[in-house]
């Protein structure tokens, strides 16, 4: 199965990011075979609409599953519109989240776990625009 | 002549300024571009006679003709789109509505939409023109109904506009095009911090500026101290008084009341045309 997610550097050991549109790299796991692809989040630095953009890119990857740590809105009407499944509130390293996954120990979501802008950072937040 | 009236930090009084400055002079406009919370028609009870929505580009797809080719979403720059696996979604609220996606669309199958984002409400209060615009509740915008604003101005009066508080976008759209502006200030390290804001953006849009310092008597002198170091003209001096809160608590503007005032402001005036 193919999933992706969202990690602070290109390696199958580094920590999950846990934002979904402002992530460093996506990696994109074949679970049964454990080979990856990184590759790096373009939207990370985008002025608005980061989730959206990233959700394309994933989606254009044709991958099934998505773990990261916090999703919004946006980026879950995309997920969920590409058939995506998105797992949220994953921490640990990549090869950590895979092998939960495989055993049934990470749940789907269904709704946003954070608001707009939530992975801009701060003095960002909410800026009128 | 064109004079913005801005501030870095929120309620220093802009407005007063604004409207007292127009109670105080003749044949004047007055445009308030605090769009997302105008505020001067409080104090000069303004009788609407024109009200005209604004409405800004948003894109449409037709299907029909959409070959998912993404181009629209490559060019984005606010990312309203997503296209992929033969999908293509739209996100109207990040639509800056500049039309590009209807360019670069090989296709053609990009219509153009449009969506009412605010009013721009015209009317006369006693002898002053008097224009300001509303944003509409939920719409993250403000600069596409301040552009409408500003499209209402009458080069032949002396315009003042009223600008947001801050440095962003719409303080940028208020202000941009004017002949002087004019930064209210409070004699705080509130005030002090976003005044250096203010005025480093001023610097860079090359407005030539100067301070009006408001409800003086709080806080400290570094206001002053900062202006003299830079060389920037101190216009005005507002003292803290009951009287003029008073009023203001009540929507009147204190030159009505305290016509004395009628003649600072005046010389606020000379300066600022002194000065531009």
């Amino acid at each position: 199965m193919k999933i992706c997610v969202t990690a602070s550097s290109g390696s199958l050991d580094t920590q999950v990011d846990p934002r979904f549109g402002r992530c460093q790299y996506f990696l994109i796991v074949d679970s049964d075979t454990m080979d990856f692809e990184a590759m790096p989040n373009i939207s990370a630095d985008t002025m608005g609409g980061a989730g959206i953009q990233a959700a394309q890119a994933v989606a254009n990857k044709g991958v099934e599953v998505v773990i990261t740590g916090n999703v919004g809105p946006n980026a879950i009407q995309t997920l969920s519109a590409a058939g995506i499944k998105i797992i949220t509130g994953a921490f640990g390293t990549v090869r950590e989240v895979i092998k939960m996954h495989k055993s049934g120990q990470l749940k789907e979501t269904s709704g946003a776990t954070v608001s707009e802008h939530f992975g801009m950072g701060m003095g960002r937040k909410g800026g009128r625009f | 002549m064109i004079i913005s009236i801005a501030s870095g930090k929120g309620g220093t009084g802009k407005t007063t300024i604004a409207t007292n400055l127009a109670l105080s002079l003749e044949n004047v406009q007055l445009l308030d571009c605090d769009v997302e919370e105008p505020n001067a028609h409080i104090f000069l009870k303004p009788e609407i006679k024109i009200q005209t929505p604004v409405c800004i580009p948003v894109p449409r797809v037709d299907e029909t003709k959409c070959d998912y080719c993404g181009k629209c979403a490559e060019f984005c720059e606010f990312n309203a789109f997503a296209v992929f696996n033969k999908q293509i979604m739209i996100f109207p609220e990040l639509c800056h509505g500049c039309g590009g996606c209807l360019l670069v669309c090989p296709k053609n199958a990009m219509v153009e939409n449009y969506k009412e984002v605010g009013v721009v409400k015209k009317g006369v209060a006693r002898d002053i023109e008097f224009v300001y615009g509303e944003l509409k509740l939920g719409e993250p915008m403000a600069v596409p109904v301040i552009r409408k604003v500003k499209e209402e101005i009458d080069e032949n009066k002396t315009v003042i506009i009223d600008a947001s508080p801050g440095t962003s976008c719409p303080v940028i759209a208020a202000v941009h095009g004017s002949d002087y502006c004019i930064l209210v200030t409070e004699p705080t390290p509130f005030g002090l911090h976003d005044l250096g804001l203010a005025v480093e953006t001023l610097r860079k849009m090359k407005i030539p500026f100067g301070v009006v310092i408001n409800c003086d008597g709080i806080g400290d002198q570094k206001v002053q101290e900062y202006c003299k170091k830079e060389g920037i003209p101190l216009l005005l001096k507002i003292p803290m008084d009951r009287r003029i809160a008073e009023l203001y608590s009540r929507g009147i503007p204190f030159v009505l009341e305290m016509p004395k005032w009628k003649d600072k402001f005046l010389e606020l005036f000379d300066a600022v045309q002194i000065h531009a």
